[in-house]
């Protein structure tokens, strides 16, 4: 496992258990502590309570609040969080980044695609 | 003795998965899957496939039931069992199951836009 210069953290926001496990140990791999939800609105509610992170994966399609309405309402929070959205749904692409996101990968997420994501993540200092 | 036995059982799980690459069964997604697998967690592979099979059990079971319901025409609900369907193939390297959820997909499209033709067709003669 590897360990990065400084403790970047970041969030799995998905619905699909297979995605939460593979995304989950990526970021282990790398060293990243990391916490997964399963949609849009477990992803405000966990901001909500006072937690913040540098990376947010964030999935498109999920139920109760899919990932463009959560991006959304995390901007409108003041979020600044880099969130890379992490979805199978190109035709939703241009809308998904016009919600807020710094980054767009297409499923599935490969270690390559997630060190090309970490290279945009500022930590503040 | 055992030493032999896991190298022979290791052999043909590795020819078998040569055999699923070259049937574009797999694709190079299964080997990202596999780096995953390490000594903190020697069983990442077979705990993934496993939730795989079950969820994708659930998922054709739901499928199917939309498609026998004679008054079925809520292709939307296809689209969105598909989709993850294809999400979770696409991640664990099941190339061909996600072809065939793709191809599955446009045909649904397809069909739906047929209905909704045919509804329009309707309502402006009426």
């Amino acid at each position: 496992m590897l360990e990065p210069p400084t403790k970047i953290t970041a969030l799995v926001v998905d619905d699909d258990t297979i995605n939460q496990m593979i995304h989950h140990r990526l970021l282990d791999n790398l060293g990243i502590r990391n916490q997964v939800v399963r949609n849009g609105k477990e992803a405000i509610d966990v901001h909500c309570s006072g937690k913040n992170f540098d990376l947010i994966l964030m999935d498109m399609e999920m139920p109760v609040m899919n990932g463009i309405e959560a991006t959304r309402k995390l901007r409108a929070m003041g979020i600044r969080s880099m969130i890379a959205g992490v979805s199978t749904n190109t035709r939703e692409r241009e809308n998904f980044m016009k919600a807020g996101l710094d980054d767009y990968q297409e499923k599935p997420l490969t270690t390559s695609k997630l060190v090309s994501i970490l290279h945009k993540v500022h930590k503040d200092g | 003795m055992l030493g032999l036995g896991v190298d022979r059982l290791r052999a043909d799980m590795n020819r078998l998965l040569a055999l699923l690459f070259h049937q574009g069964v797999l694709d190079e997604q299964f080997l990202q899957l596999q780096q995953l697998q390490d000594e903190s967690s020697p069983n990442f592979v077979s705990e993934v496939v496993n939730i795989y099979f079950h969820e994708s059990e659930k998922l054709l079971r739901n499928l199917r039931g939309l498609l026998m319901d004679k008054e079925f025409s809520d292709y939307k609900k296809i689209g969105i069992h598909l989709n993850q369907f294809m999400g979770s193939s696409s991640s664990i390297g099941a190339k061909r199951v996600r072809n065939v959820c793709v191809a599955f997909r446009a045909a649904s499209e397809q069909n739906n836009r047929a209905g909704w033709v045919f509804e329009s067709i309707g309502a402006a003669r009426a």
